[in-house]
């Protein structure tokens, strides 16, 4: 095939030959910092044997040096994608909060930092929620609040402690659902034995809030002494989920009333701490765990692959979803491994131990459906690719924001 | 799941492919063409390309809606949704679409009342619920999409609705065919024929593409087998010497189409004289538009439509990939400069698109990868 560059027999010349069109002046500005870049892309080591690399695989690799480039927030206004936990959250993060604070307690980017306070090492969070419906089967804000941070706190590998609670309160909003939410915050906690030790209130004007915000932070201590992290995983780990993806996303949007469709599903929302404690004392080599909650398994799977500059292969087969989930989601045209959980572990383990991990995962309630979903290896660094179920191959990228239902 | 894991079966893929393998001539090259993204995505997101032997390309066309519409399009879009009082509806593929000032997105964060809709019934409820508001619905899309549409201007009408509108963008498949067909630069061996357009308008259409173009088309579902044995059938149509019109998605599509969804179609839309494509430039009667009979939901008259043309940017090479000229890596910006991010083109925004769906699923080296994938899965 012939490749015609630049420009091209067609379509984009024949713009010019009318009477002239307008231009996009940000289209040009994109172009020109691409330039710039371009220009200092020196040769790029490539492969094995020194291969001559084709001229896809060129490609590639140029792509690669741009995602690996500093991130920049090119909007003007925050978005929705900036709080969707895909791509545009990470050059949020990265590119304006990392930015100003950094040190090298908050670098890493863990659910959790790892603090020495005295002779005791400290795990400290803090994690917001915003959910809409407040109540949804399964569970409610109150509940959310409390099992995300605690959840937080155990998959950084400490024993959850004490929590903070912040409300934003909305003006008008009905006493009788504030005393429901107090409620299951406190049974919340007494399930994963913490304790809510300290708080805040504010009331904002009518129209100024969605009703009910809660804002968690929470301390525990690491008293295992295990470094976790995803930096940590290496070429032939096993890559665990404690159970079926995707339901409390799918609960949420269903809870919304939008879709009309109607199903059988409801939150995972549970305290993971329990889990994580059996994990821990059968596989204390265990390298790393989070709780896949906004960007769902894929989110976190990517987070493996870059913070660890390895490659991730998941096998779809492997990966559990509940057959009403998976309806929903195709209905939909989304993907479940990209939809929120909120008590789903994913564990990073060496693959030896991934036996032993997986019996003590199934011996906990919560990690009955618990399955080895994939490796990682060293190939393709920074990469996650899945063997579909059909039998082909294909990459699971970071999404840009929230997954959007297609039209047809 | 039922219906579902039938049509994605491995072992049926397998027999498959070794039955693709069989019917390729050694040392011919067979270019196909989908014409539907939503097979695209599917030929993605299933890794269905592993199953075809090298001399197999599949050329991925314009049938993606956001795909096609042009940046000007877009801008007039926007400008109707700043207008006072306006609440601007639309499916979510169009919201990070963008225009010379930034996408609906955009425009959402900065203040502008832009809901995504699931359906146009959805822009109905919206009207009905917020009368001193004036709700526009951004319709795009091709044939599979216009009834849907059709059905909600002539629900407003029976409910005499007055404070709706349709922005219609509807476009059809048959003359953007007809242009890639008469298109000097391309070489394609025959098209996996749209399915969900055909549910539509029937296969009859396609019948001057196998007549005059001498080329094959067979209309395909949406699962990876349905593609898979389409393209089965699209060899087997060449290496017989045939170039016909056959239809694959029976179990769906009627050779005749659906009369009632035309029916609606022709009540409430007329052929433009000519529309700009994305990429393609202006195809003469190729979209639609709010028939004078209904006149009062054509947002087009309602409202003062700026109607300025974009230049697509000169380094976004779009047309060529809706054309299947180019492959999507091949285009100079791909992946740096446009990413599925920051799009330049709007071939990378939607999960139908031929740059976004090769950048999100294909953005690797086929055989180091398919190395990689038998040695870690072979694992215990």
């Amino acid at each position: 095939m012939t490749v015609n560059r630049p420009g091209g027999p067609t379509g984009v010349d024949e713009a010019e030959d009318t009477a002239g069109p307008a231009q996009a002046g940000w289209v040009e500005q994109a172009l020109r910092e691409h330039d710039e870049h371009h220009d200092h892309d020196g040769p790029h080591e490539h492969g094995k044997q020194g291969a001559v690399p084709d001229r896809e695989q060129q490609v590639l690799d140029r792509i690669d040096r741009a995602r690996r480039r500093r991130p920049k927030v090119r909007e003007e206004r925050i978005t929705m994608s900036h709080g969707a936990g895909g791509k545009s959250t990470h050059t949020l993060i990265e590119a304006i909060f990392l930015d100003a604070f950094r040190n090298p307690l908050l670098e890493p980017l863990e659910d959790a930092a790892s603090l020495a306070v005295g002779t005791a090492q400290v795990a400290l969070t803090t994690d917001s929620y915003v959910v809409s419906p407040l109540f949804f089967p399964g569970g409610d804000i109150g509940e959310l609040a409390i099992n995300g941070t605690v959840n937080d706190l155990a998959v950084s590998g400490a024993r959850p402690l004490y929590l903070s609670a912040g409300f934003i309160l909305e003006e008008g909003f009905p006493v009788a659902d504030l005393t429901r939410i107090a409620a299951s915050m406190r049974d919340a906690a007494a399930a994963a034995g913490v304790q809510i030790v300290t708080g805040d209130t504010k009331v904002v004007q009518r129209g100024k809030a969605d009703g009910c915000y809660i804002n968690t932070a929470g301390v525990g201590v690491l008293d295992r002494g295990a470094a976790l992290g995803v930096a940590y995983a290496q070429p032939g780990d096993a890559i665990i989920v404690s159970g079926p993806i995707g339901d409390h996303g799918i609960t949420i949007m269903l809870a919304r009333g939008e879709l009309d469709i109607e199903a059988d599903v409801q939150s995972d929302t549970a305290p993971l701490n329990g889990l994580i404690a059996g994990l821990l004392d059968a596989v204390p080599g265990v390298r790393a765990m989070r709780d896949a909650t906004r960007g769902g398994v894929a989110t976190i799977l990517n987070e493996i692959a870059r913070a660890a500059d390895v490659g991730v292969l998941v096998n779809e087969d492997d990966i559990p979803v509940r057959p009403e989930v998976r309806g929903a989601a195709e209905l939909l045209g989304i993907d479940p491994m990209y939809v929120a959980c909120e008590g789903r572990l994913v564990a990073v383990v060496p693959g030896d131990e991934a036996d032993q991990a997986l019996a003590a995962l199934q011996t906990h309630p919560l990690g009955t459906h618990a399955s080895v979903i994939g490796h990682v290896t060293s190939d393709s660094p920074g990469l996650v690719y899945l063997k579909t179920a059909f039998g082909g191959t294909r990459i699971v990228d970071l999404l840009v924001g929230d997954p959007l239902p297609r039209i047809c | 799941m039922k219906f579902v894991d039938e049509f994605r079966d491995a072992d049926t893929a397998h027999a498959l492919a070794a039955k693709i393998a069989a019917l390729c001539e050694p040392g011919r090259q067979y270019k196909l063409m989908e014409v539907c993204g939503g097979h695209t995505h599917t030929i993605y997101k299933h890794g269905l390309e592993d199953y075809l032997p090298e001399s197999v390309t599949l050329v991925h066309g314009p049938g993606c809606p956001v795909c096609v519409i042009p940046m000007g399009r877009v801008d007039d879009a926007m400008a109707l949704a700043s207008e006072p009082d306006v609440i601007m509806t639309s499916f979510g593929d169009m919201m990070r679409v963008p225009g010379s000032n930034g996408s609906f997105f955009d425009a959402k964060a900065a203040g502008t009342d832009i809901r995504m809709v699931y359906s146009p019934l959805d822009s109905l409820k919206i009207a009905r619920n917020n009368p001193d508001k004036r709700v526009v619905f951004m319709a795009i899309g091709f044939e599979t999409t216009a009834p849907s549409t059709a059905m909600t201007i002539m629900r407003a009408a029976q409910e005499n609705l007055r404070n709706f509108s349709v922005f219609c963008n509807h476009v059809t498949i048959i003359p953007a065919i007809k242009a890639i067909l008469d298109s000097p630069d391309l070489r394609l061996d025959g098209f996996i024929g749209p399915g969900h357009v055909s549910t539509v308008i029937g296969c009859r259409p396609y019948e001057f593409i196998a007549r005059d173009y001498g080329k094959p088309v067979v209309t395909a579902g949406f699962e990876p087998l349905d593609i898979l044995q389409s393209i089965y059938m699209l060899l087997a149509q060449l290496s017989e010497g045939r170039s016909e019109v056959e239809n694959q998605y029976a179990r769906v599509v009627p050779w005749d189409g659906n009369p009632t969804a035309l029916k609606v179609i022709g009540e409430t839309m007329q052929l433009r004289p000519y529309f700009e494509w994305r990429g393609l430039g202006f195809i003469s009667h190729s979209a639609l538009s709010v028939r004078e009979k209904y006149a009062q939901f054509d947002a087009e008259l309602l409202f003062h439509v700026p109607g300025v043309r974009v230049a697509d940017p000169k380094a976004c090479q779009c047309g060529e990939v809706l054309k299947g000229v180019l492959k999507p890596w091949e285009c100079k910006v791909f992946g740096t400069a446009c990413t599925p991010e920051t799009p330049i083109g709007t071939c990378m925004v939607s999960p139908e698109g031929a740059c976004a769906a090769y950048y999100n699923y294909g953005r690797m080296n086929r055989h180091r990868v398919k190395e990689a994938v038998t040695i870690q899965v072979g694992r215990p």
